[in-house]
């Protein structure tokens, strides 16, 4: 699949200029700190011209002026979500790598849940529709069995 | 164990209800996918055009300098509400799609539209050529090299296009080369609409 | 001439597929045992004929034949023989024609190795998987001919897109598409069972062999993939959750879930509605992965088959297979009723724990990968899923199921008792809060990682404890060894696989503990990271076959002793003005060192140097999954298969 998921991704590039250049170090910010705090904030807003990549991992033109943003913003002391906020303004949702909540987004989010809870339903459902048998009594198949595995403790 | 089997028929309905959902989902998808390829074909469904988060906001505030050479004034967020519609227009040198629209901007700037260019990211002398070799349609010209306010526009690649209505909001965005279809279609209708 | 020979072989194949499907079929429908007999030498029919048609593409490419568009479109004469060979199913056409390649040999395998299933069964099977490959021929021939000729034919060919020259992605698709496509062989089980109304202990231990292989297939083909993604892509990334990696993450989830399922279908003839839904739901998931990825629907610039046509045309061998496959299921499924029964506690309720966790984890990558797309349809808004948001959606979802696998294989069948089974491991809990504690007192305030290293060693050491427990290790150790070897491959194999996980886990922790630096360097001079020293010696000019490069040469020094010289590049293709960067990266199997090199400027080169602790386990881990399943594949029991014949069974193992 990766081939697949790459051949459109480096069209996308080819247009684009060398996307997946090294980075330059020019960009980075002095402070260790400060720059681990841009990364993190940098994974979660996608490269607007790349195929489902964030800005820390492309080198396009576009993602590199947003790194910039990013670092500039992070140096002058703005909380994360102020510098995030910056960007979805301009941006909107398609930016932020991690959708927003709001009623849109409301089955993404809750999916962990719905399916949970489905799955539980319909294990319930299935337990109390099943053949009332009495739970400890055995097939012969498993008498049989039981008899050939005597002395196995366990399988 | 212990609960009460509810009455047989509706455990048989609610049975088969449960059997159906995989169909139900697989066809409900299904249909969701026709759906995209039909409108891949109409151009209804574009994976790629990302609607631009201004649309119905104010233009945000910006001072650009003029292009030295080109005689044009340069462009400051106060040009944009002029009493009437606008279109502001980024281009670059490098950009080809831009050639492409260049003949409809051309065009609309002879028919009494104001049109105020920003050049993206471009070397002065670079934008020059571009205008004398293919015309100037811009009323105002403002020089982003760095391209700091093309992200304050949400720009994401040039050519793109932004009409802004007489009060200074944005109320239409062109990503990509404005054709003479989107010109007759979407550009005209919309600046006698907003006029 | 010989590409004409690969094209009528094509023909020849959807032929014969016909004829086997319509015997097969219409014979176990009639019980008519001579059209049944016929089934298995039509699929072998098969099997020649998509062979003779694949031997001729790929002679097309070694031969470099510009008169084939699709040869002129993908290959190019300098390009390194391995990359000739594997540009035949580098690109849409070859890929579908290798995808059916393999659908015949699973038929071919049926036909051959089945002959101990019911004829009926088989003949039923062979039938389904036709039916199959007649879709997926019919689509080849009609919209998708990788034969076609072009004239007059240009001198040379494009070339293969560079960063596709690679070993490991030469071997990706293969392995992927045999995971894919093991999955039709238990899709067309389940539609057999379907059709017949039954599903038995013996149609559970049918199904599981071909579950395992088509999952341990899948696994090695994913972990390969991320690996390459790993060492070429150059930023020391393994996996993105981009939608195309979903579409081959979700079948893998499905057909976890179907083998453990199959398990209780085998032992305890339980599970079996929901064990048919997943057999047609893994495959169907991999039939949506080949949707996703061909059609044009996501978000992507140049998509590999945009064109809608096509698009439309899988859309409708999906609405066949899957859309059938689950019409049948609710009108037959009625029909199958359970008869084992067990309590939340057991063996059993640790598998459905393990399905209902696998398949909400499916769900949710399923979900996101496709709401984009269907919030722009339907809400005509723009969202982008990403990694942040399936890192945060899974984990609660991943800790549980991790939780829970090495608790559930020392619980009893039928009915247990936690505390007992909590107590053989012991030992393995306490390891794992010791890592935990470890990794926080070492690392401070990273969570994840310290999580990861205590879910390792959890996982790990209870497959340990599992197997030292079943041959009474520390009970009676003298009686141990012969208690190891008479013990089933498959229990062996489960605990393999088992800590196979532990140690992807080991990985994945350890990489969340990565550390890298980005500086412009002059020769001579050191950078340090993560107490190794590393000097760029020179930048020089290298040459390859298809390619000009630059070659950086560093010594990493611990200390004052070398440990290694990297020497990373970068490559610039002439054929279509790409350039690539090849890390270099020395492993200490403690950590990777990589380095990769970027643009040179002011008399210094750039290097990005990454620090990856424990990362080659990841992919290890993923191959000692595959080999988990590979061993439980090779118990005698997969293969003495006999459905009433458990004495027999017994017997071999006595």
């Amino acid at each position: 699949m990766i081939r697949w998921l790459f051949l459109p991704m480096l069209a996308a590039m080819l247009a684009i200029g060398p996307a997946l250049a090294v980075g330059d170090p020019a960009d980075q910010l002095p402070n260790p700190a400060q720059e681990e705090r841009a990364r993190v904030i940098g994974r979660e807003l996608r490269c607007m011209v790349c195929q489902n990549q964030s800005i820390e991992d492309s080198d396009a033109d576009l993602a590199r002026d947003l790194r910039r943003i990013v670092r500039e913003q992070v140096a002058q002391g703005k909380p994360d979500d102020a510098v995030l906020r910056f960007v979805h303004e301009r941006y909107g949702d398609f930016v932020l790598l991690k959708p927003p909540f709001k009623p849109e987004t409301a089955i993404l989010w809750g999916m962990p849940a719905i399916a949970l809870l489905g799955g539980a339903l319909l294990i319930r459902g299935m337990r109390r529709r099943r053949v009332p048998l009495a739970p400890d009594e055995l097939t012969q198949a498993e008498r049989d069995r039981l008899a050939q595995l005597a002395g196995r403790p366990r399988e | 164990m212990s609960e009460a089997v509810p009455n047989p028929s509706q455990a048989a309905w609610r049975r088969r209800a449960l059997l159906l959902a995989p169909l139900a989902v697989a066809g409900l998808g299904g249909a969701g996918f026709y759906a995209m390829l039909r409108g891949l074909g109409t151009g209804d469904y574009d994976p790629r055009g990302v609607p631009s988060a201004l649309i119905g906001k104010p233009a945000p505030d910006f001072t650009l300098p003029p292009l030295e050479g080109s005689g044009l004034p340069g462009l400051s967020a106060a040009d944009l509400t002029a009493g009437r519609p606008v279109l502001v227009n980024f281009f670059a040198s490098w950009c080809v799609p831009c050639v492409i629209e260049h003949p409809q901007l051309m065009r609309l700037a002879r028919d009494g539209i104001a049109i105020l260019g920003i050049a993206y990211k471009d070397k002065p002398e670079d934008s020059l050529g571009f205008l004398k070799r293919h015309g100037t349609p811009y009323a105002r010209l403002g020089v982003d090299q760095p391209g700091r306010v093309a992200i304050d526009w949400g720009l994401y690649g040039v050519p793109e296009t932004y009409l802004i209505d007489k009060s200074g909001i944005i109320r239409w965005r062109m990503a990509g080369p404005v054709t003479e279809e989107i010109l007759a279609q979407q550009v005209t209708p919309l600046l006698r609409r907003l006029a | 001439m010989i590409p004409e020979i690969g094209h009528f072989a094509l023909a020849l194949a959807l032929a014969l597929s016909l004829a086997q499907a319509a015997v097969g079929l219409i014979g176990a429908q009639r019980a008519d045992a001579r059209l049944m007999g016929a089934a298995a030498p039509l699929a072998a029919g098969v099997l020649v004929a998509v062979a003779a048609a694949f031997a001729c593409l790929v002679w097309a490419y070694v031969a470099n034949d510009t008169t084939v568009l699709n040869v002129v479109q993908n290959s190019h004469s300098a390009k390194p023989m391995l990359y000739k060979v594997s540009g035949a199913w580098g690109n849409h056409e070859g890929s579908m024609l290798l995808w059916v390649l393999i659908l015949a040999l699973c038929g071919g395998a049926v036909a051959a190795f089945g002959t101990n299933l019911p004829s009926a069964l088989q003949a039923r099977v062979l039938g389904v998987l036709a039916l199959v490959a007649l879709g997926f021929l019919g689509f080849i021939l009609g919209t998708s001919n990788p034969f076609e000729r072009i004239w007059p034919p240009p001198m040379d060919g494009q070339g293969l897109n560079p960063i596709l020259q690679d070993p490991g992605l030469a071997f990706h698709p293969p392995l992927l598409y045999l995971g894919y496509v093991g999955f039709a062989v238990t899709y067309a089980f389940a539609v057999a069972a379907l059709i017949e109304g039954r599903v038995d202990a013996a149609w559970g231990r049918w199904v599981r062999p071909w579950a395992l292989a088509a999952w341990s297939f899948l696994t090695l083909g994913i972990a390969l993939g991320s690996w390459w993604a790993y060492y070429e892509l150059g930023w020391g990334g393994y996996w993105f959750w981009d939608p195309v990696e979903n579409a081959s993450l979700m079948p893998w989830l499905a057909g976890c879930a179907l083998l453990h399922s199959a398990i209780v279908v085998e032992k305890r003839e339980a599970l079996k509605t929901w064990t048919v839904f997943l057999a047609l739901l893994a495959f169907g998931m991999s039939l949506l992965g080949t949707f996703l990825v061909r059609s044009g629907v996501l978000n992507s610039v140049h998509a590999f088959a945009n064109d809608p046509e096509r698009g439309t045309v899988i859309l409708i061998l999906l609405a066949l297979y899957i859309g059938g496959g689950f019409l049948l299921f609710a009108w037959r499924a009625q029909a199958m009723l359970p008869t084992g029964v067990f309590t939340p506690v057991s063996r059993e309720g640790s598998l459905v724990l393990n399905n209902l966790l696998l398949c909400s984890i499916a769900a949710v990558v399923l979900v996101g990968t496709l709401y984009p797309m269907f919030a722009d349809l339907v809400l005509k808004e723009k969202f982008s899923v990403g990694p942040p948001f399936f890192n945060t959606a899974i984990l609660p979802l991943a800790v549980p199921l991790i939780g829970a696998m090495a608790l559930g294989p020392v619980l009893p069948w039928k009915r247990a008792r936690l505390f007992p089974a909590l107590q053989r491991l012991w030992w393995a809990a306490l390891a794992g809060l010791a890592a935990l504690a470890l990794c926080l007192m070492i690392e401070g305030q990273r969570v994840g990682p310290a999580l990861g290293f205590g879910a390792a060693a959890w996982v790990i050491l209870a497959a340990v404890a599992d197997i030292a427990d079943r041959i009474a290790l520390f009970s009676r150790p003298r009686a141990a060894w012969a208690r190891a070897k008479g013990l089933p491959r498959a229990a062996w194999g489960g605990a393999t696989a088992h800590a196979g996980m532990g140690v992807m886990i080991l990985g994945l922790a350890g990489m969340g503990l990565a550390t890298d630096t980005l500086r412009l360097v002059k020769p001579g001079e050191t950078v340090a990271l993560a107490g190794l020293d590393y000097r760029l010696v020179s930048v020089v000019d290298a040459p390859g076959p298809n390619f000009s490069a630059r070659r950086a040469t560093v010594e990493v020094r611990d200390g004052g002793t070398l440990v290694t010289v990297l020497q990373p590049e970068r490559r610039s293709f002439p054929q279509g003005r790409m350039t690539t960067t090849e890390a270099a990266i020395h492993t200490t199997w403690l950590s990777d060192l990589y380095v990769v090199l970027g643009e040179e400027r002011d008399g210094g080169a750039v290097l990005r140097i990454h620090n990856n602790p424990l990362a080659p386990w990841i992919w290890l881990g993923g191959a000692i999954m595959a080999l988990g399943g590979g061993l439980s594949l090779s118990d005698r029991r997969m293969r003495v298969s006999a459905p009433a014949a458990k004495p027999v069974k017994a017997g071999a193992r006595a």
